[in-house]
């Protein structure tokens, strides 16, 4: 049964939001990533999969600054990233969520969300903060209310004053999201948001994922292990195995080749 | 912590409201209390020219040494309690602020409201440099990085510096001049120093729950997460050691216009520690925090472990005849004093405001804990 929740795949004309040109990233002797390319079209949704190990999370990383890879280019928005620190890149409108949630596990949600409002607060400094009442305020507020709007849309209502220590790891992934997007990231990486969740969550995360594609149009690059569900919310899929790329494609053609039947879903079944 | 809680029946209809300090009825009568209390505490003592002695005259110079910490603890707090960066320097800070706070009065005649934040601002610069380590290393390994501020810097006024801050020898400190007048007695010092740490507590309250102060805790919390979502963390860490050494400044010129004569002895590592101890069990990362543990440990010290001690000096040496008078007060009070602090870090190890945060909920959802 085909089940297509996202149908608009002309999309996939779009210009190119991220370039990943012929990456190779060995840490010693591991050889973590071997000349990977790809591009993420503006607008798309596009899925990495493969086998634990195969190198997907080293390439989220590659992409935010956090490693920087021995061969090769990254291009966002045509311009190369390389040399650039993974603040900087913040900037640019690069978000990301974690696979292991790293959340500041001592503030609370609201904290946590106003907290990745950093790079948009610019009235704010040492002297305008210490004295706060004025500037800093007026500030303070009018980000409150892009922070609400985020809360509202990921029914976080309850729990905005609640410390993250004490939320439960599904709620706690969700403020994961959240904080992604308070940043208004133009490409949002999201590193397993699903992992660990039951299907009742995990339908919840697909539902707010594919919500802030239509709504805010953000090209998105998801990692993720429940195929399912990569073939039914996925424009285009890219499929990593032992840090090479084998094979990209819609999800359509994933789902019939060869190699990755063998590589990912095991030996022919 | 959920210390955002209403009492029932208060609600907030916008969000400078939300943002508000004190939020409460109770807690806008407690710091009016607290307020009009200090206000009132000279008057009240013998020298109050009220002819009042309810309070005894020591209680003045308490509550001034009390208030001075406090200016030094809220600085190791922006770094430590907020920033997550161990220090181990701070009294060598609050001794850079106390010299260059006394050589600008001493030798260029620099008024006190003028001295007081140059010498911060001194003090930060110098705590700028030895924050630098900080790109580098964490936890432990920068705490050893800052024990280095805290031998090379009483180093080097003890020895290179010596014709300027007399070396080991006490180091006078000319009496604050403000417009004119001079500040000699303990009441009018007081006045001076108490609203000048009222207000160094409201900026570093403002600044923590400002866009810096979370990105100051975002880098404590992970600063792997805030480097990935645009904070630039070297800069926030230095900037954190700044902050907190310009505190250290302050209180350290501070300290030397109260005393008047100062000493290198003072600024040694048992300082530091202290006030890492100070931090520690007032709660660090909490607003509160150094108030709590400054005035904690001062009364302990001041207060109740003499008390204590005098007691013992009677008892131990007729109890048990083979213990000296006068090793009952040299081992007794660095036994009593560690004896609190374990019992501290056991019941409560996270501090005295963590506790004042229970019971500000507790009084809020009265009677019934719905």
């Amino acid at each position: 049964m085909e089940v297509n929740i996202v149908a608009d795949r002309e999309k996939l004309n779009m210009p190119v939001k991220l370039r990943v040109d012929n990456i190779s990233l060995s840490f010693g002797g591991i050889k973590a990533l071997r000349n990977v390319s790809f591009d993420i079209n503006e607008g798309e949704i596009l899925a990495v999969i493969g086998p634990n190990g195969a190198g997907k999370t080293s390439l989220t990383n590659s992409i935010n600054g956090f490693y920087t890879p021995q061969e090769g280019t990254i291009y966002f928005e045509g311009k190369p990233i390389n040399h650039l620190p993974p603040y900087k890149r913040a900037k640019l409108g690069i978000s990301r969520t974690f696979q292991n949630i790293a959340l500041y596990t001592n503030a609370t949600v609201l904290d946590n969300l106003m907290a990745a409002r950093h790079i948009h607060m610019k009235a704010t400094n040492l002297i305008t903060g210490a004295i706060f009442y004025g500037v800093a305020q007026r500030e303070e507020i009018e980000h409150r209310r892009r922070v609400e709007e985020i809360i509202d849309f990921l029914e976080m209502e309850s729990i905005r004053k609640t410390t993250v220590g004490a939320l439960s790891y599904g709620l706690r992934k969700r403020v994961e999201l959240g904080r992604a997007l308070a940043l208004e990231p133009t490409l949002l990486l999201l590193d397993e948001p699903m992992a660990g969740m039951n299907v009742e969550e995990k339908e919840d995360m697909a539902r707010f994922i594919i919500d802030i594609h239509e709504r805010q149009g953000t090209t998105i690059m998801i990692i993720e292990h429940d195929i399912g569900l990569v073939m039914d919310i996925s424009h285009r899929i890219v499929v990593l195995d032992f840090g090479q790329k084998i094979s990209e494609g819609t999800p359509q053609q994933i789902r019939h080749d060869e190699r990755v039947i063998k590589a990912y879903l095991g030996q022919e079944a | 912590m959920a210390s955002n809680i209403r009492p029932a029946g208060v609600f907030d209809t916008s969000y400078a409201q939300d943002m508000k300090i004190n939020r409460t009825r109770t807690s806008r009568f407690l710091a009016n209390a607290a307020f009009v209390a200090v206000l009132l505490l000279p008057l009240l003592t013998a020298e109050g020219g009220l002819g009042l002695s309810v309070v005894p005259a020591v209680w003045v110079g308490i509550v001034v040494r009390i208030a001075i910490y406090t200016i030094a603890v809220i600085g190791l707090n922006i770094l430590m309690g907020y920033t997550g960066q161990i220090s181990l320097g701070h009294a060598a800070f609050v001794g850079v602020g106390a010299y260059s706070g006394a050589l600008m009065a001493r030798l260029w005649g620099i008024p006190f409201w003028i001295a007081v934040p140059l010498a911060g601002l001194f003090t930060a610069l110098v705590g700028l440099l030895f924050g630098l380590p900080s790109l580098r290393v964490k936890g432990f390994y920068l705490a050893m990085a800052t024990l280095a501020a805290q031998f090379i810097i009483p180093w080097l006024m003890r020895y290179p510096m010596e014709r300027l801050t007399n070396g080991s020898r006490p180091l006078e400190v000319p009496d604050p001049q403000f417009f004119g007048f001079s500040f000699g007695p303990q009441v009018v010092m007081y006045y001076l120093i108490i609203p000048l740490a009222v207000l160094m507590a409201f900026l570093a309250r403002n600044l923590t729950r400002s866009r810096v102060g979370r990105a100051l805790i975002s880098v404590r919390d992970n600063d792997l997460a805030a480097e990935l979502l645009g904070i630039n963390v070297f800069r926030y860490k230095l900037l954190a050691f700044f902050v907190s050494s310009f505190y250290a400044g302050v209180a350290g010129a501070l300290w030397a216009f109260d005393i008047g004569s100062l000493s290198l002895d003072k600024f040694n590592l048992a300082l530091s520690i202290e006030f890492l101890a100070m931090l520690i069990i007032g709660g660090a990362g909490f607003p509160l925090g150094p108030l709590f543990g400054v005035a904690f440990i001062n009364i302990l010290r001041e207060n109740i472990i003499p008390n204590v001690v005098s007691n013992f000096k009677v008892v131990l040496p007729n109890v048990f005849p083979f213990i000296a008078v006068a090793d009952v007060e040299s081992s007794l009070v660095p036994f009593l004093f560690g004896l609190a602090l374990v019992i501290f870090l056991i019941v409560e190890p996270r501090g005295l405001a963590y506790r004042w945060e229970i019971l500000r909920i507790a009084w809020k959802i009265r009677p019934y804990a719905y």
